[in-house]
């Protein structure tokens, strides 16, 4: 096993053990899917049933999206909390490399998303969500690289504010913006032309619109291509940032 | 074990919009033999947690070269990390994981295996009187419990060096003398080397084998508690004599073996050399002269005395002027 995954795994162990500890969070987090299904989605029935197609497969894409990215902004949080113990510092006096600090919180991120993944296309399908495994798992992964960027961005920005009183507004900030011009709740081409425009530059949408399009098993090439080009883009960019961030002397 | 020389860090401040540039340490050059308990001494904001970081490898110096362990900080970070142990001001546990957990954790970042970790973690909660609290958190703990797991935190893959940055702040005084007794008993049975900055004079006089004292970011003195005191010039003796009109003769009797004499009421007071020899025949000049003593103190040079010599200010006053200013927050330039 390479040195890298070594360390990486004993941070996501520590990290996952910790997370367990606090089961309210876990419940929470499995909840949260259920509860969007449950009873959001039929209040979309007659807005859907305009455009045709079944409603859970509109929407789940959607609520995967959104917990992709919302879960994660939230990750920096407890790293503050470990940064004010002296956690972060006593692993950077360790020989482990900087990148496997940041990684080993990455699986933790990335583990809860894949379980309320999991949760909500099972309760999806039983719903009866059309059933297109390609897609669904093309969705999946392009969600847990959405989120893993997420997390990454949201422990370096945690790692350079070091204030949960900055970090609280700023997330708040940015979400807005995220929610209302990427089609998660309803797709974008549903609205006004200048607001369908709008929406054009908000990256997220194209991920979205590109894991509903998945959902559907409709993989058109621009669409696709747009998705998994910002998912990739953000997700490169976010991980950079990451280390760069527990690579700094400062930190 | 650690040469450092001339180690100078700088750190950017804003305030609003303008930038100023803070040297918190400012050409420091440090040699420390295998072996060594060295107290690194100094007010706050003096630079020691600076310096301990640029040791450390968790901070780049603006200049200077340091080696630890054989290593060089700056190009063989990885290699003096794997050979030091650190324990920082804050604490390197989380309070709400359980001690032992925490513990091993840290040893397998450091390359052991689950079992070593274990059973090395485990023979430190036994040699630091942690035992039974292997599945305690760190919340439940005692304020001295707490900076022994930081202690066997930085201990857990058994470097030959430790570095710690102010162990014993906050500690009621049992709790300081019984940890100082654990860091004495590292070198005994580990044979380590341990670095230690405190701003605590009874604490390095009574663990370190050598002092650096460090003001404003530069070394002012390097040497044994007893040589730094030996060059403050003697023990104080104070006299306090029966009544008024024996002043006098008192001052002049200490006088004749002290220069700088200062009286206060009835209490004359001088440096003098090598005060065990001297002072018995000055009690019996003053009894010939007729002179009572109320008392007589003899009081052995402090490394507060030491540190007003070399600064011209007393470590309180240094403490009280970096309490008024605190040491800076920025990056590093």
């Amino acid at each position: 096993m390479s040195t890298f995954v070594r360390e990486s795994l004993i941070v996501f162990n520590r990290q996952l053990r910790m997370n367990l500890r606090n089961p309210a969070w876990v419940i929470i987090g499995m909840l949260q899917p259920v509860l969007y299904l449950l009873l959001f989605g039929p209040l979309l029935e007659p807005v859907i049933s305009q455009l045709g197609g079944n409603k859970y497969t509109w929407f789940v894409p959607g609520m995967l999206v959104q917990l992709g990215i919302f879960g994660a902004f939230f990750a920096g949080f407890s790293l503050i909390g470990e940064w004010r113990e002296g956690v972060i510092e006593a692993e950077r006096v360790t020989p482990a490399s900087r990148a496997a600090l940041l990684f080993g919180r990455l699986y933790r991120d990335l583990l809860q998303l894949f379980v309320q993944a999991v949760i909500l296309v099972v309760l999806g399908l039983a719903l009866g969500m059309d059933f297109n495994l390609a897609g669904i798992l093309l969705g999946v992964v392009l969600t847990l690289l959405l989120g893993g960027a997420c997390a990454a961005a949201s422990n370096a920005f945690a790692l350079t504010v070091k204030s949960e009183d900055v970090m609280a507004p700023v997330i708040n900030l940015v979400m807005m913006p995220v929610l209302l011009l990427s089609g998660i709740l309803l797709p974008m081409s549903f609205g006004a032309d200048w607001l369908d425009r709008l929406s054009d530059f908000m990256p997220i949408r194209h991920v979205v619109d590109a894991v509903r399009g998945a959902f559907f098993g409709d993989y058109d090439v621009s669409t696709l291509g747009w998705g998994v080009g910002w998912t990739v883009l953000l997700f490169g960019a976010a991980v950079w940032w990451g280390v760069s961030v527990f690579r700094r002397e400062n930190a | 074990m650690i040469t450092a020389r001339g180690l100078v860090q700088t750190f950017e401040t804003r305030q609003g919009r303008t930038r100023t540039s803070v040297t918190a340490v400012d050409g420091v050059d440090l040699d420390v033999a295998e072996g060594e308990i060295v107290g690194f001494l100094g007010p706050n904001g003096a630079g020691k947690t600076t310096t301990l970081r640029i040791l450390t490898t968790l901070l780049k110096p603006t200049a200077g070269t340091a080696t630890v362990a054989g290593y060089d900080v700056a190009t063989q970070p990885v290699q003096v990390r794997r050979s030091i142990g650190y324990c920082s001001q804050v604490g390197s546990t989380f309070s709400g994981a359980y001690a032992g957990d925490e513990v091993v954790d840290h040893g397998m970042l450091y390359g052991m295996s689950r079992k070593d970790a274990t059973r090395e973690g485990q023979r430190l909660f036994e040699q630091l009187q942690l035992d039974g609290l292997w599945r305690r958190m760190p919340k439940n703990m005692s304020g001295g419990q707490k900076r022994r797991l930081d202690i066997v935190m930085g201990l857990i893959h058994r470097p030959s060096l430790i570095f710690l940055d102010e162990p014993t702040t906050g500690l009621d005084p049992q709790a300081r003398a019984n940890l100082w007794g654990h860091i004495q008993r590292l070198r005994g049975e580990q044979g380590a080397t341990v670095f230690l900055t405190t701003h605590y004079l009874d604490e390095a006089d009574a663990l370190a084998d050598r002092i650096v004292i460090i003001d404003k970011g530069r070394i002012v003195a390097s040497d044994t508690a007893d040589n730094l005191k030996a060059q403050v010039a003697g023990d104080l003796v104070t006299l306090e004599v029966a009544t008024d009109d024996q002043v006098a003769t008192a001052r002049d009797k200490l006088g004749s073996i002290s220069a700088d004499l200062e009286v206060q009421g009835r209490s004359v007071s001088g440096r003098v050399g090598r005060a065990g020899r001297a002072v018995p025949g000055l009690l019996r000049e003053l009894e010939a002269s007729g002179v009572t003593l109320e008392s007589i103190e003899v009081a052995r040079p402090t490394l507060d005395d030491v540190f007003l010599s070399l600064t011209g200010r007393t470590l309180r006053d240094a403490e009280a002027a970096a309490e008024a200013a605190p040491e800076p927050e920025g990056v590093p330039a």
